[in-house]
């Protein structure tokens, strides 16, 4: 159990800044997912927190004890890494043995905390064999049988799920969410897949280049993005973006573009006042937008040509073009749409989001 | 097997091959043994027929310029009384057994410092092969040279550290114990670096992460070393161990070139030994008797290897 706190943390690899002024509060018992492209920081960073990269300036606290220059066992840390790293010249239990061996417990001592853990991950059957006896899945589950027989104060874990394949990913994700809620172990996660920060994170923290982009819980990320980039990076068919002109028109301020014409509501109208006759941009999520009927108003909605429909069962993804941009649109499956109809598209008015043109920062 | 050939001959089949040995070949026996051929000849030639000639000529009394005739294991009961034998079989058992171990232990860990990164990593590596790439007859008689008595280059620096005096000077090659040192030391020079590249070799098949992951787990840097560097090693290790013994075993042209075998025989090796009697005094048959001897001690060795690779890699 126990807090992280990451300040001012920084990491130069000669002439890259891999990772720049990061700050982190992790609560205890949180679990907290860094995501973000290839090459952000994110595993530097976690690898910071292990202690098995360098830092170049600022300070990583656990539990309030500076931890910089402690060497990785004596952290209290247990990690878990995307190759499973197991010693592939022990059998199951002794991998899972090693670290407490290490520590010195007493034999009685480990048998019993290896088995608690293989109960706990339902690999009992398999502790006399050698990891590569074992499927993809199973592997997982041992790489986390050694994390947790430490019972450390921290949980670390670099892309864990990311070498399995896709209904296995589901399916222990979903695990590593009820192990959490049974350890209620403090956790940080990295991953650069956005539906298991999406699920798995008590708090997502998005970085890109180095630098943090925006850190909070997920619906706050999804729903109120700090940035274009944050907006686009979660969600998947992921945000449509367009450039957008803002005009003061009828006593109402008006977005437009080819094909675009939409009156924007007050709350928005009032927070995008200063942007009046400026360029911005406009973004909306596909789930947002939704075939237009009779009743809906003309200053809601846009024309738009339909190049692809995809039917999903669930939903139809809509690949249309709107004056010159593309954008998708998840719509009811029960719409009738084919490839070149011209369709209106109405938008919903409570959940258009603006960007800065020059900064990208959200309006 | 079958069911694999069957489907490939008939996906891969797209015209009958025309000349009778096209279609011979076609035949998957004929086209092995055309593809053996090269090697079966050339090991046939060089390895399986002077062995046979050396066996046949192991129970004669043949000599240079006399035929000789069949006369049993006569020149293998000579060499179980020959005082002289038996000191090149106690030699090259100690030569091999010091030689070897302390090749290893150099060698290994000269490649865990190579495995390190550092500032010019790859001319070091290039670097460290010299002792191996240079002619060995070429290299030991430099080694000869600073072994000299009068000129070596070793006792000069010595004598000028003042850590012995003009009359002390020592005879690397002249003594029986310094000989054998010295012999070994050559032999370690020159093995070293094959230690070393091929251990490399073994370890950077080891991921990082599982070092990564042992320090996480506690384990300090030896403990490391021992419980996941080591036993991940040790397959390469024995292979290297089995080549080097082997060649250790019948090292001929250091000696050779070094000492000759002596003092009074006390760096003589098998190898040495069967020159000495075979070309350097003519008895031919029992110089192959002397050769023919290391045979049975190589087999049991290589065969305990062997063994004991194949049962570390299935574990």
């Amino acid at each position: 159990m126990a807090r992280v706190v990451i300040r001012s943390l920084n990491k130069k690899y000669d002439e890259f800044h891999a990772v720049k002024d990061v700050n982190l509060d992790i609560r205890d018992q949180e679990f907290v997912v860094l995501v973000g492209p290839s090459g952000c920081g994110k595993t530097t960073t976690l690898r910071m927190v292990a202690g098995l990269e360098s830092i170049t300036s600022g300070h990583i606290l656990i539990d309030d004890t500076v931890v910089n220059e402690l060497p990785p066992m004596d952290r209290d840390i247990a990690m878990v890494f995307q190759n499973y790293a197991l010693y592939p010249h022990m059998s199951v239990y002794d991998n899972m043995a090693f670290g407490l061996k290490m520590r010195k417990f007493d034999r009685s001592q480990i048998g019993t905390r290896v088995q608690e853990a293989a109960e706990i991950l339902g690999i009992q059957d398999y502790l006399k064999r050698k990891p590569r006896q074992l499927s993809g899945g199973q592997r997982q589950r041992v790489a986390l049988g050694r994390a947790i027989v430490r019972h450390p104060r921290v949980f670390l874990f670099d892309e864990p799920l990311s070498n399995l394949d896709a209904k296995l990913r589901v399916q222990m994700r979903v695990e590593l969410k009820k192990l959490h809620v049974r350890l209620g172990t403090t956790a940080i996660y990295v991953t650069h897949d956005q539906v298991e920060a999406m699920t798995l994170g008590d708090r997502v923290v998005v970085m890109r280049d180095g630098w943090v982009q925006q850190v909070g819980e997920p619906l706050e990320l999804y729903n109120q993005p700090a940035n274009r980039f944050v907006a686009g990076f979660l969600g998947s068919p992921a945000m449509n973006f367009t450039t957008v002109r803002l005009s003061r028109e009828n006593g109402g301020l008006w977005a437009l573009a080819d094909g675009i014409r939409l009156k924007l509501p007050q709350t928005a109208a009032s927070r995008l006042a200063p942007y009046a006759d400026r360029e911005v941009s406009l973004g909306v999520r596909p789930e947002d937008m939704r075939v237009a009927g009779a009743a809906d108003p003309d200053d809601l909605a846009i024309d738009a040509l339909v190049e692809v429909v995809e039917r999903l069962g669930s939903e139809i993804l809509l690949d249309v073009t709107v004056g010159g941009t593309t954008m998708v649109a998840a719509v009811d499956p029960s719409v009738v749409a084919n490839m070149h109809d011209r369709l209106r598209l109405a938008l919903n008015p409570e959940r258009l989001h603006f960007f800065d043109s020059a900064t990208e920062a959200a309006i | 097997m079958s069911l694999l050939s069957a489907a490939s001959s008939r996906a891969y089949v797209v015209r009958r091959p025309r000349g009778p040995i096209g279609r011979m070949l076609e035949d998957e026996r004929w086209l092995g043994l055309a593809l053996l051929a090269p090697t079966i000849i050339l090991l046939g030639l060089f390895v399986a027929y002077p062995f046979v000639k050396g066996i046949e000529l192991a129970v004669t009394n043949t000599t240079v310029g006399q035929p000789g005739h069949f006369v049993g294991l006569q020149n293998f009961v000579a060499l179980w009384h020959d005082d002289i034998f038996r000191m090149a079989v106690w030699n090259t058992c100690l030569y091999t057994v010091v030689a070897t171990t302390t090749k290893l232990a150099l060698g290994l860990w000269l490649a865990l410092l190579l495995n390190r990164s550092f500032r010019g990593k790859a001319f070091m590596r290039a670097f460290i092969l010299l002792p191996f790439i240079i002619p060995t007859v070429l290299s030991t008689f430099a080694w000869k040279w600073m072994f000299d008595p009068t000129f070596s280059v070793i006792n000069y620096v010595l004598l000028h550290l003042h850590l012995i005096t003009v009359a002390d000077r020592i005879n690397w090659l002249g003594e029986p114990v310094l000989a054998m040192v010295s012999v070994i030391i050559v032999n370690v020079w020159r093995g070293v670096p094959f230690f070393a590249i091929s251990l490399l070799a073994g370890l950077q098949t080891i991921s990082p992460e599982l070092h990564e992951a042992a320090a996480i787990d506690g384990a300090r840097a030896w403990a490391r070393f021992r419980h996941v560097t080591w036993p991940l090693l040790l397959p390469v290790t024995m292979v290297i161990m089995l080549f080097s013994v082997i060649q250790t075993f019948a090292d001929f042209q250091l000696v050779y070139v070094l000492t000759g075998g002596g003092p009074a025989n006390t760096t003589q090796l098998f190898a040495t030994y069967a020159y000495q009697i075979g070309i350097g005094t003519g008895l031919l048959s029992q110089g192959a008797a002397i050769s023919l001897a290391i045979f049975p001690i190589l087999l049991l060795v290589v065969i305990v290897q062997l063994v004991y690779i194949r049962r570390v890699e299935t574990v």
